[in-house]
């Protein structure tokens, strides 16, 4: 990926934003961003995240990794887009907070376990059904986070089941499972090699 | 009878079960042939994109691959869930976008057989083929049983017209078409700002503090603005708004009762398509008083309803900054969560 730092940048501190850059399969425009704030603006999440999109970008250009990929703001990202449409230099932040939950991730350096847990259950049970399991998702992830909220959720839990709406028994695997399989792991491959 | 590529989604077939059985009773009447993507997968909802993004465009490539080996007419792709609408056409966009990226995905979809071209399939969203396919003057011929009196919030959520990268809507803050929808059918559409906002997504299971708010911000200016229900396009939004709204009134301390249905319900309410056959009833915070005051009986599919919470009840966290960058406010809220 080209790299089109600002002048004013100094080598080291562009190295991280490169690195972030590189993590996001398509074109983030990134370094574009002119810190004028109105991602954080627009977020819905914003008041319980650590920094907002924009102090996030501003310390990934400053090269504060640790910072940054332990910072919860990637992971109360809603996924609503507000942030996207309205950004005026275009940058796609969305796909800047997956690349920076990947890179969190990987590095294990995630602020808290909830957010990263569920979405690696979420992931396990598409590499086991090719489907999502809302019961099997709902029921592990709060056994193992939440269980003080279970005695709450009962009855929503008693009322989706009774109509219909949740089944206790897995879905059937899709029948390309094995070759979903390798299609995934050939996907990891190539990332690793990129 | 219009044919196209169909792609579910995994919570048709679950939690959203009356959104998929009221689409089929509507399909009829709509001359809407929906043809389902032979075994395709999960889109990975916004899941996948946090562990991996390469991988989880090549997830959702290998739904496009199968449909353009599948297209038997029609090269449209019509998905009725908002986040697996937007997954699978922001990877298209991408794909065509980015030849890099393409390749890569092509790469990993050859260890499976599979090949995608891309720029071959066109993905829309149900309400997309219903507003430019069928027509609204289409639909207004089949409804038979006009809702008058019903007051409904018409809520279509984030995904629909955000990102839209092919840009389809006209606003994607503030899009108009899916009151002029909900008004064919005779019910009253109440102003309703925060049509595109979000439900809160995930955050109900990662982060319930932050979930309940976003609900309770819906709830409460539907409530406001004097509706019966709130309306939507999406699986995400409905079991967020319905199966949370006990544990986001006992969060706060309040009493709201909203109930919220599929647009495809009310169309085949407004067909004269029996209640039962549209799986209404089956949400968790019962439409039936709002049904009742425009002379709909729903059938009874009882279960035990949400009475209050448990004693320990949800995590009890307090926002970080209650000051911090809020929403618009809506006229006559304050901002801060009610005591």
């Amino acid at each position: 990926m080209p790299s089109a730092a600002p002048a004013h940048a100094t080598p080291h501190d562009v190295a991280f934003q490169d690195e972030v850059r590189a993590v996001i399969p398509r074109m983030s425009r990134l370094e574009m961003c002119v810190q004028c704030g109105t991602c954080g603006g627009s977020c819905p999440s914003a008041a319980d995240m650590d920094h907002t999109p924009r102090m996030v970008f501003a310390m990934v250009r400053a090269g504060q990794r640790q910072e940054v990929l332990r910072s919860n703001t990637p992971w109360m990202c809603v996924s609503c887009y507000f942030c996207a449409v309205r950004c005026p230099q275009e940058v796609h932040i969305p796909d800047v907070m997956y690349g920076l939950k990947a890179m969190a991730t990987r590095e294990g350096l995630v602020p808290d376990s909830v957010a990263p847990d569920f979405s690696k259950t979420f992931v396990d049970n598409i590499h086991r059904y090719g489907r999502s399991y809302e019961v099997g998702l709902i029921a592990r992830h709060y056994l193992r986070h939440y269980l003080t909220r279970l005695p709450g959720m009962a009855p929503m839990g008693i009322g989706m089941v009774a109509k219909g709406r949740m089944g206790f028994r897995p879905p059937k695997a899709i029948k390309g499972r094995d070759d979903l399989r390798k299609i995934l792991a050939r996907a990891e491959e190539l990332e690793a090699g990129s | 009878m219009s044919q196209y590529v169909y792609y579910p989604g995994c919570s048709m077939d679950a939690s959203a079960r009356a959104y998929a059985d009221s689409l089929e009773a509507i399909s009829g009447p709509l001359e809407l042939q929906l043809i389902e993507i032979d075994d395709w997968n999960c889109c990975g909802a916004t899941e996948y994109m946090g562990i991996s993004p390469t991988r989880a465009y090549t997830l959702v490539s290998r739904n496009l691959a199968l449909a353009e080996a599948q297209k038997n007419g029609s090269r449209t792709l019509v998905a009725a869930c908002s986040a697996c609408f937007m997954n699978l056409a922001k990877t298209e966009n991408y794909l065509r976008e980015d030849k890099t990226l393409a390749a890569k995905v092509n790469a990993a979809l050859e260890a499976g057989g599979l090949h995608y071209t891309p720029g071959s399939i066109d993905v829309r969203h149900l309400l997309e083929i219903i507003f430019d396919d069928i027509g609204i003057a289409a639909v207004h011929d089949h409804v038979t049983r006009p809702l008058a009196g019903l007051r409904v919030a018409p809520y279509l959520g984030c995904l629909v017209t955000r990102p839209d990268l092919d840009r389809r809507w006209r606003s994607r803050e503030h899009p108009q078409a899916f009151d002029r929808l909900l008004r064919t059918l005779g019910a009253q559409v109440v102003d309703f700002p925060p049509r595109t906002d979000c439900c809160g997504g995930h955050m109900t299971q990662i982060s319930p503090a932050t979930g309940f708010e976003l609900i309770r911000r819906l709830v409460d200016a539907a409530d406001k603005a004097g509706a019966d229900m709130l309306v939507t396009t999406c699986p995400m939004c409905q079991m967020n708004v319905d199966a949370y709204q006990a544990e986001m009134n006992h969060y706060f301390k309040t009493s709201y009762h909203m109930p919220i249905l599929f647009f495809t319900q009310l169309i085949g309410l407004a067909f004269g398509i029996p209640a039962q056959k549209l799986g209404i009833g089956t949400e968790i915070v019962s439409s039936r008083a709002a049904l009742a005051k425009i002379g709909i009986e729903i059938p009874v599919v009882e279960a035990q309803q949400p009475v209050g919470a448990g004693a320990a009840g949800p995590p009890r966290r307090p926002r970080a900054k209650q000051t911090g960058l809020p929403m618009p406010a809506m006229p006559g809220e304050s901002g801060e969560a009610p005591r």
